[in-house]
């Protein structure tokens, strides 16, 4: 299980980027961390999620 | 005609005011900080006069845009100040209330091209843009190229909401995100003063909690 957003989700073994196409996320604007480290915009791609994985996904909105 | 000319207070009583008020050691860590404020909207400009107040030592100001009339609702200009550029402004506004904050003023869009080399004298960085995608392009770039630097970003303050939905959180070590996390403007359709202030006084105040080693949020 991998933990998103305090969520324990059944989604070991997709990478970021296909997690994140199954969301409403606007890749444009937000963040992610994984296990307290931020994962570079260019490695959506390529990071698998793992078993344990604890990932928190910052969504920006606008207002300031 | 006699002209009656009031002097400020020199460095020196200004320094023993604030040290007096939060302590030497604090007064110390907050003179020694730079603290860089990305937008100088409702967030930055609020931030600003917070920081200045507690006596941080340097600000950099980094903004590309002038004051219009649609921004004094929420925004620390003043009604004479429309059309001259907001760091200009707010340097001189800033400079009314804490004449010996020293400001660094950049009146420029933030890109991830300049970014570095804007925010390298920075200890801790303000994100405190309108626009979502800048919000997400600024808190990557810092997390990914500048990881030793403190951000504290928002996101999420738009609209009467109740203002106790407004909160910090600490994301990671050195990352914190001020706001409800889901007010847009677009949304909403306003943004209102007491509202926006309100996070920006968060940011504020978690700026000035690193700063005394207070680093939960």
């Amino acid at each position: 299980m991998v933990k998103i957003n305090g969520e324990e989700l059944n989604v070991a073994g997709k990478t970021i980027a296909e997690y994140l196409a199954t969301t409403n996320y606007d890749p444009k604007r937000i963040a992610v961390e994984r296990n307290g480290d931020i994962v570079f915009k260019s490695q959506y791609g390529e990071t698998l999620l793992q078993d344990g994985d604890s990932i928190e996904i910052v969504s920006f909105v606008g207002g300031g | 005609m006699w002209e009656v000319v009031k002097l400020i207070p020199t460095k020196e009583e200004w320094y023993a005011a604030l040290s007096e008020r939060h302590g030497e050691k604090i007064q110390n860590s907050f003179g020694a900080a730079t603290v860089a404020i990305c937008g100088l909207g409702g967030l930055g400009s609020n931030i600003a006069f917070a920081l200045a107040r507690a006596g941080i030592g340097k600000l950099i100001l980094i903004d590309f845009d002038s004051v219009d009339i649609t921004n004094l609702h929420r925004q620390q200009y003043k009604a004479n100040q429309i059309g001259v550029s907001k760091t200009q402004a707010l340097k001189e506004n800033l400079f009314e209330i804490a004449p010996y904050t020293a400001i660094e003023t950049h009146n420029v869009r933030i890109s991830e091209d300049n970014a570095e080399e804007l925010l390298e004298k920075a200890d801790i960085i303000c994100e405190a843009f309108d626009d979502a995608e800048c919000k997400a392009m600024l808190v990557n770039l810092v997390l990914e190229r500048m990881p030793e630097k403190y951000l504290v970003a928002a996101s999420g303050m738009a609209g009467f909401g109740s203002a106790n939905t407004i909160q910090t959180r600490r994301i990671s070590k050195r990352f914190y995100l001020c706001g409800d996390g889901t007010s847009d403007v677009q949304s909403e359709g306003s943004l209102v003063a007491s509202r926006v202030m309100l996070c920006a006084a968060h940011q504020a105040h978690t700026v000035l909690r690193i700063l005394t080693e207070q680093f939960e949020a």
